[in-house]
């Protein structure tokens, strides 16, 4: 089997590396050879997989030793749960540097040194949850992800940033061959939260390829920093996430997305009542004004 | 041949702007000019504008204006190039900005300290590293006065703290210690550089004396905006002292930080080059009231008028020495003028330049009896324009940031008998066969200001101009031949 490369985007705080790390570790599971690599300055992809606090990252070794072509793939790969093959791009602290150029040359360290082997059978790429700059939207260059999994769940600003997201693939997706794969639903228990993300889906020309309920056991594994595929495999949870890894293995929907305008997002959470019609005649008017109108 | 009339001047500009596409057409026209001393000085030529892709512009960028221009020459102070190494390695004593001291005692101008960035500082930031080599000045070079931060294109896009580590280093050393924001990508040529150089000045070098004692004088100037290429400060401050003036400072030329810092302390501000250092004087006026005037010290007419325009400035002591300066050396220039002016009348010059050069030198070919009859600024604003158009002949050709392709029509239909510009122009029209002088460089001669300026001036015009070499450009086989051989065949 040919090496799928995918990219895992997202909302921040919407539990991307939670559900990357689940994913992948029930794919370990079936006898899937899998890599991760982070792709955030905090460092925090690959943590359940480790059961460590933070993987020390390509970034902090390249910068401890002088530079990145002082380092060997081994200094930067840590093998996991599952055989599950792990990186961190890493990167600074919050305030400083540039994040987004860490993410640009561990990805290039990786290539070079040959981290893609071809006994792999997955690479996921667990990326900051803003594209705020060219370097994170690394991991969809040509060659390297051609999948893309949006996590988002049925708030509103989860679905703004999914639909922000494709946007942003269009660009690339015209130039290369990156497609989005399918919106994964990280249910926060919204009302019809289902039904609103397969209408997201359907609009965006996208499929909800699972929709994952909320659990507590998720949370109980991450305080032991495990997934529940290790932590609890007989738990009903840990299915969902077999059943996730089930359907991206046989997923064949790769798609070039159509974002939705702005109004149409609206409309869409309007009719699911999780927005109010807005009231046009109230906007830019004080309290004031709206009193005298009033009176 | 003779000079272009205005309608053919018109044409030629024309013609030259046939090749462009539209678009690249519209915008170029508005570069270009006929000299008219009628029409609206500020409306003849658009300047200070982004340059076009593919036109071969001379432009330097805002780290140049400040590092290579401004900042470089204070030669008591270390300018760190903060940022990868090719900007500070490739600007090292680049112009022959001279001065006196001994490097790596009292003068670092001839050394490249940088930051050296590696990826790893792209990603972690490069604050913590620029302290510390801050650090390693002060142990190497102890008798630094000061240090420039010199910011290249990455600090303004990770965003490097340079502010607060000059003022933790200003605390701990007790040193003056600049940061400059001069990221090369900022504005559309070296003259945003300038700016914020000297936006830096004044923000932490000016009020640094403030309060503090100061032996002055009643005739205390600056020399301001003079880089001493070739020596021109030092050739411009003997007249201003035989004139009986106290020079302070020099800016920036063979200068230091205590030459600037106590430049708020006299009484007149002399601007040499506007472009580069209007900013700081129009400061001191504002904040102290000095007032400042700009002068030429290029040619004997210009140099008398200049120093007669200073001495206006100061007391009847003053106007009469300098009547005995012009005096003294009148006889001297005549001498120059005399002996090379047969030699060079009515020999015509196009200029392309930046800063003051392409009015300033206009008045000292003049003298040996020249025409410029084309100029133009690379990064000349509106008010440089303006008061260039009274500097040039009616119907002269205006060109601003000038690109390869016109600069070379427009020399091959006028036909000028020497072109002034820089090392990058110097070999095309030499092989153009056409006489060249550097006017960035003083082609590794100078200097050219004042009163002993102008004698090399004229000597290297002359040496240049009338050198036996363009007489052999054309092989004896393809000249014509000589009427008596034709006869005998």
């Amino acid at each position: 089997m040919a090496l799928r490369q995918c990219a895992i985007y997202g909302k921040g705080g919407i539990g991307k590396s939670t559900t990357t790390q689940n994913l992948v570790a029930a794919l370990a599971e079936m006898g899937k050879k899998v890599m991760i690599v982070g792709c955030d300055p905090k460092a925090d992809s690959t943590r359940l997989i480790l059961h460590s606090k933070a993987q020390t990252s390509v970034m902090a070794l390249a910068a401890e030793a002088g530079s990145v072509e002082d380092l060997e793939l081994e200094d930067v790969l840590s093998v996991g749960f599952g055989g599950i093959k792990c990186v961190e791009s890493g990167g600074p602290e919050p305030g400083v540097g540039c994040a987004g150029r860490g993410v640009i040359t561990a990805i290039n360290f990786l290539e070079e040194e040959g981290a893609y082997d071809e006994a792999l059978d997955f690479v996921f790429y667990d990326v900051l949850g803003d594209v705020v700059c060219g370097g994170f939207a690394m991991p969809i260059r040509e060659n390297k992800a051609q999948e893309i999994y949006i996590v988002c769940s049925g708030e509103m600003m989860a679905m703004y940033a999914a639909n922000n997201i494709a946007k942003g693939i269009v660009k690339y997706a015209n130039s290369g061959s990156v497609r989005l794969a399918g919106l994964i639903c990280n249910s926060r228990n919204t009302d019809r939260e289902d039904e609103l993300i397969m209408a997201l889906a359907e609009s965006l020309g996208t499929q909800m390829i699972h929709f994952v309920p909320r659990d507590n056991a998720v949370q109980h594994a991450e305080i032991r920093r495990m997934t529940v595929i290790e932590y609890d495999p007989k738990h009903k949870q840990a299915d969902e996430y077999r059943a996730l890894a089930r359907k991206i293995v046989d997923n064949k929907k790769f798609v070039i997305p159509t974002p939705i305008e702005m109004e149409e997002l609206e409309t869409l959470l309007m009719n699911f009542g999780i927005m109010e019609v807005e009231d046009e005649s109230i906007v830019g008017k004080t309290a004031a004004e709206l009193a005298a109108e009033a009176a | 041949m003779a000079t272009l009339t205005r309608e053919e001047t018109e044409a030629l500009i024309q013609e030259v702007l046939e090749v462009y596409p539209e678009k690249a057409k519209k915008d170029r026209a508005k570069h270009l000019a006929v000299n008219d001393h009628e029409a609206n000085a500020k409306k003849c030529v658009t300047s200070n504008r982004k340059s076009l892709p593919g036109v071969m512009t001379i432009r330097g960028c805002a780290y140049a204006g400040s590092k290579g221009v401004v900042w470089g020459p204070i030669k008591d102070m270390i300018h760190i190039s903060h940022g990868p190494v090719g900007c500070g390695q490739y600007s090292r004593a680049g112009r022959r900005n001279y001065y006196v001291g001994v490097t790596g005692i009292n003068a670092f101008g001839e050394m490249n300290f940088t930051s050296d960035f590696q990826e790893r500082d792209i990603v972690f930031g490069g604050d913590k590293k620029l302290a510390k080599l801050i650090g390693e000045i002060e142990k190497l070079f102890p008798l630094n006065n000061g240090i420039t931060i010199q910011s290249e294109c990455p600090i303004g896009l990770i965003g490097d703290d340079i502010e607060a580590v000059s003022k933790k280093a200003t605390a701990e050393f007790g040193k003056t210690v600049v940061p400059v924001r001069c990221e090369g990508f900022r504005g559309v040529s070296q003259s945003l550089g300038h700016h914020i150089a000297n936006d830096a000045v004044r923000d932490w070098v000016i009020g640094n004396r403030d309060n503090k004692p100061f032996e002055q004088t009643a005739y205390d100037v600056a020399i301001i905006g003079d880089y001493n290429i070739g020596g021109d400060a030092w050739s411009s401050r003997i007249l201003l002292e035989e004139m009986g003036l106290r020079v302070v400072a020099q800016w920036s030329g063979d200068g230091t930080l205590a030459e600037m810092e106590n430049t708020p302390k006299v009484k007149l501000n002399l601007l040499h080059c506007y472009r580069s250092m209007n900013y700081i004087s129009r400061h001191m006026e504002e904040k102290y009231g000095i007032p400042w005037v700009e002068y030429n010290f290029f040619g004997p007419t210009k140099v008398a008028e200049s120093l007669r325009k200073i001495a206006s400035f100061f007391d009847d002591s003053i106007k009469a020495k300098t009547e005995e300066v012009i005096a003294k050396y009148q006889p001297m220039m005549q001498a120059v003028i005399d002996k090379y002016k047969p030699r060079l009348q009515g020999k015509r010059v196009m200029l392309y330049v930046g800063g003051l050069r392409p009015r300033h030198v206009i008045g000292a070919y003049e003298d040996l009896g020249m025409e410029v009859v084309g100029t133009g600024y690379e990064f000349g604003h509106n008010d440089d324009y303006e008061r260039t158009v009274k500097e040039m002949g009616n119907a002269t050709l205006l060109y601003d940031d000038v690109t390869g392709f016109e600069f070379e029509e427009f020399v091959k239909k006028v036909k000028p008998d020497l072109i002034g510009s820089g090392i990058k122009e110097k070999y095309i029209f030499q092989k153009m066969g056409i006489p060249f002088r550097q006017m960035h460089s003083w082609d590794y001669s100078g200097p050219y200001h004042g009163y002993d300026g102008f004698a090399i001036f004229a000597r290297d015009m002359d040496m240049t101009l009338n050198n036996p070499c363009w007489s052999t450009l054309t092989p004896p086989w393809k000249k014509p031949q000589a009427p008596a051989l034709a006869a005998a065949a």
